[in-house]
């Protein structure tokens, strides 16, 4: 398809008004290894019907979501999502809107960014949420941003080993050219050590950043750790599993100063790698310090409810290199799914889907851990996620349930370095609300029936 | 207050010297242009701040501006009544609307500073070029 058409003819007479005398010349100032040699390699072009039945045959290639049993754990997870979500957003006022330039003009979407920051706000228990980031990592980063911000220390951020190691990697990646450590405090018991936090903190510390539940979906203990930064005169920033707060305490009411997370489980699919919605929120005095946009509902002239982009001072446009972040966006439409999810299932829906997370994330690890050689890789409390350490390594485990239909994982030596070593044949499983029994029977019998057979012994399960 | 008294900035800060200690605040030629102020963030005592440097910063509604330090010196008092009630900084910018003390590390520095006649004329010159 050519977007930029143009015929030989006015390729000429561009060339001609510029001073060139052909392409190759006008691009000589690029180095010629940088150049592409030649044509790039494609096939021929293919008619419209042959183009449709060559995307189909690649298509089918996917393993669709449905006829398998999603049990994957590690960030994104395979939470009910109520078909009114996808209705909402495909409106054409939603769906089509690019970020509004002239912002004010988008009532309808600053009234929904409006709805989805007072949303967050009750489901954090913080009393100011922005309009979402892109991802959790990177709200995870912007919050340490925030945290050096407040604190005037820019030298140091302690966060716990049991944070998902993307979102370490892209906090990572940002510091990498500041002059700011970050000390990360390993947490091979699967949490930490509050004695170890406590020694990491101290009058430099700009933060201390943990998740909670964490990675490998253990609950650490949130009131000592933001007790801990506290005493440190530092920030506390928590990372939590949205869903999670339908049975967990919120992080306002355990003195988080900023909550941040993914939230893909808020009524977004589980959509590739993305796009994802970054939530951050946080406590009023950090208000004008906090990054990206934030919608004010205020009056009109003759007295009617509208909405505008607040606090804008704060932002790159008016605040220029002094901004509190380089970002300048949000994640609209997916703010938009969050914020039909949330209203739609309600502080008791939500309370429900995470009642039956729980119970059957208990169920399925109480289960599968009677399978000789399964264990749970920590003796910690968790919610809907769980590690499970596999004493024949985790890969034949893997594969015995993939062939069955189950997708696990991922493996926590996917993530290289980032974990102990005494870690690398375990693998992360969450069970969400919409798992039924049956299916946790049927992965049970399939990893546990095969295992028996590879043993030499009778394919039956033990119950 | 006798504005003859002070030394200004072309950043439109204020500084009255007495002995060891400078008082700093911003001007009302400045105050004027801000225009409606909604927030201001100060510095804690006890920080050593350099001259030139931000020592802070105010925001209207229009920008956010920083507050440079007229003069090098660890700051000794805050202001902290501002945060409550900007109104003051509009009121009476010289007097109540003060933000910082400092007990001055190199008070020859300040000689740089305008008098109240030459800072007039680069508010002419500025509102001029506005």
């Amino acid at each position: 398809m050519t977007y930029l058409f143009n015929t030989p003819d006015q390729q000429r007479e561009m060339l001609q008004a510029i001073g060139a005398r052909s392409i190759d010349e006008l691009f000589d100032q690029i180095p010629a290894d940088c150049r592409l040699p030649g044509a790039l390699e494609l096939p021929p072009a293919l008619s419209e019907l042959e183009l449709e039945r060559e995307v189909r045959t690649l298509a089918a290639r996917n393993g669709a979501g449905e006829d398998r049993v999603c049990l994957m754990g590690g960030g994104v997870y395979d939470h009910f999502i109520p078909a009114a979500v996808d209705e909402v957003v495909s409106r054409g006022e939603f769906y089509t809107a690019y970020t509004p330039y002239q912002a004010e003009a988008s009532q309808g979407s600053l009234q929904a960014f409006f709805e989805y920051q007072s949303l967050i706000c009750r489901l954090t228990g913080m009393d100011v949420s922005n309009a979402s980031l892109y991802e959790a990592g990177t709200a995870v980063s912007e919050a340490a941003f925030m945290a050096m911000r407040a604190t005037g220390r820019h030298k140091k951020v302690v966060m716990l080993g049991s944070v998902h190691p993307e979102y370490r990697q892209v906090l990572k990646t940002y510091l990498s050219n500041l002059k700011c450590e970050l000390v990360v405090i390993p947490t091979v018991e699967g949490t930490a050590d509050l004695a170890d936090v406590k020694k990491a903190l101290d009058d430099k510390t700009a933060c201390l950043v943990f998740q909670h539940p964490n990675f490998f979906g253990c609950l650490e203990e949130p009131e000592e750790l933001t007790r801990l930064a506290r005493s440190a005169g530092a920030l506390s920033v928590v990372a939590f599993d949205p869903i999670s707060l339908g049975v967990l305490r919120r992080p306002g009411d355990y003195g988080a100063d900023v909550a941040v997370a993914e939230g893909q489980s808020l009524g977004i699919p589980v959509q590739y790698g993305g796009p994802f919605l970054g939530i951050f929120a946080c406590r009023e005095a950090f208000m004008r310090k906090m990054p990206g946009r934030l919608v004010g509902r205020t009056t009109d002239r003759i007295g009617r409810p509208c909405y505008v982009l607040t606090l804008q001072a704060r932002e790159q446009h008016i605040r220029r290199e002094k901004a509190t972040s380089n970002i300048c966006t949000n994640q609209g439409l997916l703010a938009l799914r969050a914020t039909a999810y949330l209203a739609l299932v309600g502080p008791q829906g939500l309370k429900e889907a995470a009642e039956l997370c729980c119970r059957k994330a208990h169920f399925a690890a109480e289960r599968l851990t009677r399978i000789p050689g399964v264990e749970l890789a920590f003796d910690r409390p968790f919610f809907k996620e769980f590690t499970l350490r596999c004493a024949e390594g985790v890969e034949p485990v893997l594969s015995r349930a993939r062939e069955a239909g189950f997708d696990l994982g991922p493996t926590l030596s996917r993530f290289g370095s980032a974990f102990d070593d005494s870690l690398k044949d375990a693998v992360l499983m969450a069970v969400t609300e919409k798992r039924t029994k049956r299916e946790i029977d049927e992965l049970v019998a399939a990893l546990g029936g095969l295992e028996a057979t590879t043993l030499g012994v009778a394919a039956i399960p033990q119950r | 207050m006798d504005l003859n008294a002070l030394k200004y900035t072309r950043s439109h800060e204020w500084v009255l010297v007495e002995g060891q200690t400078a008082t700093v605040g911003i001007t009302d030629f400045a105050v004027h242009q801000l225009t409606d102020l909604v927030h201001i963030e100060l510095p804690r005592v006890g920080r050593t701040v350099r001259q030139d440097e931000p020592f802070g910063e105010v925001e209207s509604v229009k920008a956010v501006s920083d507050l440079y330090s007229p003069a090098s010196g660890e700051i000794t008092a805050v202001n902290e009544a501002l945060a409550d009630d900007l109104g003051v900084l509009s009121d009476d910018p010289f007097g109540k609307g003060w933000m910082i003390k400092l007990k001055l590390t190199d008070a020859s520095s300040l000689s740089g500073l305008m008098d109240r006649k030459a800072y007039e004329a680069h508010c002419a010159d500025e509102s001029e070029h506005a």
